[in-house]
């Protein structure tokens, strides 16, 4: 792990080793190295049951770890527990709300946990509310609001203290699109505007993708890759491009022009598509297209996603991949099963 | 087709019952409560018994009444959490569709907790005699007490499902519990009528049908055939039933709409 | 206790106060049971008094508003410690476990909110026992004794019940914490003085430390006081039994990650 340029100052997360085993055996976290610069957005991927909420459990300190050690905000997590709880804040994977108190009613408790002072707490918690906009829920007791309001108030209470880092545990599960765009753009305010240093854990591709300034990937507790999305998915594969043809009876042909570009991989029934070489352009793809007097009905480019990075690194999808709005999901199957062919030919 | 509903009955029957037997936790319950606190009551206050008129020397004798009333009270807060744990879950809903009758639905979902209730009452009783409480009734006393005792389930059993019927709640029901212990603890149950002090106490337990109950149960225990008692008891027990089995089936008509 | 620690402390007492005094679901049986149980025993068992060997100055109502006060207290402890036992099963409890630098004053928060509602219900119960004519023989100092004694029994039993809530955390420990205190509560002279209690019930009373609570109390009451020194000791006995289970109970639960 390059921890070098990542080393934990105020404001960020180092963990060495990190293990998490419980009783009968379960190594829920397997040895965890990992670092956070201040003022990161870190994403921590993987699907459900990797070892991500029991990693989160021990930064925060709310679970001891079994074995190995972690610093958050230069303090270690099983020495300097309370010390570490003064400069983080935690959104959890249960938004741990009392149905019968209201969004204010959080907020003052949360800033008496705290100690402020009973001005400071009204004035922060309205600040927060109209934040996140709960200003005019905030009187409503909590067992009213929508699963979108509760994460937002549980958002809102992470902030109260102005921790330098902050946590959340799959934050945006179960909520609309509107509702996660309008988290992402909070969280992204957070880290560039206030510098906080954010530990995003996920099971969205897209959420990870769009906000993370850094990856980390966990599968069966153990990291199996790290860097920034860009740097993943180059590591990973080239761009592939799929074509179908205007008339069915020029898809041999079509398929033969494509070839010279790159190697063949899957593709649907009606097309044919292959992994673009090193120095090709989609240019130069029509103009051979059109020089053979080919017509096209559709040209996709297609990326490769982290869903190829975690199948390339572990031999299988990542879950809640389905759930993701595919960019170009004719291309998605076919490119995940050359992910694996890509990857095993480069390395 | 008249056996099509004493079929269903049936079925319905032997799922209450054995819903009611699954659940070991709350059935040691059910006897463990009642029989702890007769012992108790019988050693913390038997010194009523020297009371001029108390009816009887042995107090533990006078307080064994009272299991059979809080057999009846379980009984009522099983039949009423089942049904209404069936309404939240949709099995009622599941039950619509098929050929079943109302009756053979309140029928069978009486069944276990009476089955209960009766089981209940001989075990009471054997207990009480076996700790030496007087049963001055005699062998012929047994049916007769049993009898009541079926009664007065049946009565509290059908306030139970009428109660969940009406909220299509079990948690409902659990509500109404300390209502249930109220009405038992505003009675004739720790000493007699007649050696109450405050007027208004005894007032409150000369209109509370539970007393009428006790009285009915404890006449067989302490003065043999006392048909005054008995009628009142009998009398009481039956109007809760038919009150409570009416209610239960009205709003099970109205919770099971069928075209 | 520190000043931040003094925070987490009064703002889990403050929610806990908060959720019990605007819900009427959890205030009214809180207040109305005490009064039901004054009444059913104050109202209908009160001929005893008359029985032969029976002799208390204050009369029946007194009695056993004794006993309503410390069963009303040390329930009120129990019912604390359902609160927390629901904090844990729905994951709120997280959110205080995260706050708190010493997490301690999370257990000292939920004592206070047992506390505040102890005096509201003892407030309640007293006033009803006034109205419903009890004699009060003991003067202010003796009274300051027992409303003290049954504070201790409400501390002491909302740790037993905290100890139990944050080793299994969940609701369904409810009967464990309850059944015991029952338990302590029935099998003590809760009718009758101790020496008209019969059989084996008197045999487990003489043991009770229940029973010499209820037997200074009593005696507070009545303007008599005795035994309140060692009343006094077994309640502080038994809150330091209770705290170290208590704290044991706060670090299994932060060994599972709640």
């Amino acid at each position: 792990m390059s921890g070098d340029s990542h080393g934990t100052t105020g404001g960020g997360i180092e963990a060495e080793r990190l293990v998490r085993v419980f009783s009968g055996g379960l190594r829920a976290v397997d040895g965890i190295d990992l670092a956070v610069a201040p003022g990161e957005i870190y994403g921590f991927l993987g699907p459900n049951g990797a070892g991500k909420s029991t990693t989160v459990l021990m930064l925060t300190t709310l679970l001891p770890p079994t074995a190995g050690s972690a610093r958050v905000g230069g303090f270690d997590i099983a020495r300097e527990g309370p010390k570490v709880r003064e400069v983080i804040g935690a959104a959890l994977q249960e938004a741990a709300l009392d149905p019968l108190l209201s969004g204010r009613d959080h907020m003052r408790l949360q800033g008496g946990l705290h100690g402020l002072g009973r001005r400071e707490r009204e004035r922060r918690g309205d600040e927060l509310l109209a934040r996140v906009g709960l200003a005019e829920a905030a009187d409503r007791k909590v067992g009213a609001y929508s699963g979108g309001m509760k994460r937002r108030l549980d958002l809102a209470l992470a902030l109260v203290h102005r921790p330098r880092i902050l946590f959340l545990d799959e934050p945006t599960t179960g909520l609309d699109i509107q509702s996660r765009t309008a988290l992402w753009e909070e969280v992204v305010r957070l880290a560039r505007e206030d510098g906080v240093t954010v530990f995003l854990t996920t099971q969205y591709l897209e959420e990870a993708d769009q906000l993370a300034d850094r990856l980390g990937i966990i599968d069966h507790g153990r990291m199996v890759a790290e860097g920034t999305p860009a740097e993943l998915k180059a590591e990973i594969g080239r761009s592939a491009i799929e074509a179908v043809p205007a008339h069915p009876s020029d898809l041999p042909r079509l398929a033969a022009v494509l070839e010279r570009f790159g190697e063949p991989t899957a593709a649907s029934p009606k097309g044919a598509a292959v992994r673009f070489g090193d120095g090709d352009d989609l240019a130069a793809v029509v103009r051979a297209l059109d020089a053979e007097g080919i017509r096209v009905a559709t040209l996709t480019v297609h990326e490769p996603t982290l869903d190829d990075v975690f199948l390339a690194k572990t031999g299988r999808k990542l879950e809640g991949a389905g759930d993701e709005p595919a960019a170009e999901p004719s291309a998605e199957a076919p490119a995940a099963e050359l992910a694996v062919e890509g990857a095993g030919g480069r390395r | 087709m008249s056996a099509a509903p004493l079929a269903h009955s049936g079925l319905l029957v032997r799922r209450s019952i054995l819903r009611v037997a699954r659940q070991p936790a709350n059935i040691a319950f059910a006897f463990a409560f009642p029989l702890l606190l007769l012992a108790v009551n019988a050693g913390g206050l038997d010194a009523a018994t020297a009371l001029p008129g108390f009816p009887s020397g042995s107090y533990l004798t006078f307080a064994l009444a009272v299991p059979f009333i809080q057999g009846g009270l379980f009984a009522a807060l099983t039949s009423g959490q089942g049904l209404g744990q069936d309404i939240e879950s949709g099995f009622l809903k599941r039950l619509a569709l098929t050929p079943l009758t109302r009756s053979s639905l309140l029928a069978g979902q009486l069944a276990g907790s009476l089955a209960l209730g009766t089981f209940q009452a001989a075990v009471f009783l054997a207990v009480g005699l076996s700790a030496s409480a007087g049963f001055a009734a005699g062998i012929a006393g047994v049916p007769v007490l049993l009898a009541l005792s079926i009664v007065i389930t049946l009565g509290f059993s059908s306030v139970g499902a009428l109660v969940a019927l009406r909220t299509g709640s079990g948690e409902a029901v659990q509500g109404m519990f300390p209502l249930f212990f109220v009405f038992l603890f505003l009675s004739s149950m720790a000493m007699p009528r007649d050696l109450i002090q405050h007027d208004w106490f005894r007032t409150i337990a000369t209109y509370n049908p539970v007393s009428y109950l006790l009285e009915a149960i404890r006449s067989l225990l302490i003065s043999g055939w006392d048909a005054e008692a008995l009628a009142l008891g009998f009398g009481c027990a039956a109007g809760i039933a038919v009150l409570g089995v009416t209610g239960a089936a009205l709003s099970l008509r109205t919770r099971m709409v069928r075209t | 206790m520190s000043a931040r620690s003094r925070s987490v402390a009064l703002a889990v007492a403050w929610r806990g106060v908060r959720l019990t005094f605007t819900t009427p679901a959890l205030i009214l049986p809180m207040l109305t049971f005490p009064l039901f149980f004054l009444a059913a025993f104050a109202g209908g068992i009160s001929g005893i008094e008359r029985a032969p060997g029976f002799d208390f100055a204050s009369g029946y109502t007194a009695f056993v508003f004794v006993f309503v006060l410390l069963q009303s207290a040390a329930f009120g402890g129990v019912f604390t410690g359902f609160g927390i036992a629901r904090d844990f099963e729905s994951g709120f409890a997280r959110r205080l476990m995260l706050a708190a630098p010493r997490r301690a004053a999370i257990l000292a928060g939920y004592a206070l909110s047992g506390l505040a509602r102890a005096a509201a219900t003892m407030a309640v119960a007293t006033a009803a026992a006034l109205v419903g004519g009890m004699q009060v023989g003991g003067g202010g100092v003796d009274l300051f004794g027992m409303y003290a004694l049954a504070f201790l029994v409400n501390v002491a039993a909302t740790l037993w019940a905290a100890g139990v809530a944050m080793r299994l955390r969940t609701l369904q420990a409810g009967p464990l914490m309850q059944v015991p205190v029952f338990l302590v509560l029935l099998l003590a002279p809760v009718y009758v003085p101790l020496d008209l209690l019969a059989g084996w019930v008197h045999a487990l009373a003489q043991v009770n430390p229940m029973t010499v609570l209820l037997k200074a109390g009593r005696g507070l009451i009545s303007g008599a006081p005795a035994d309140v020194a060692l009343a006094f000791a077994i309640a502080a006995a038994l809150i330091a039994a209770f705290a170290a289970w208590a704290r044991g109970g706060l670090r299994s639960a932060e060994a599972s990650g709640a």
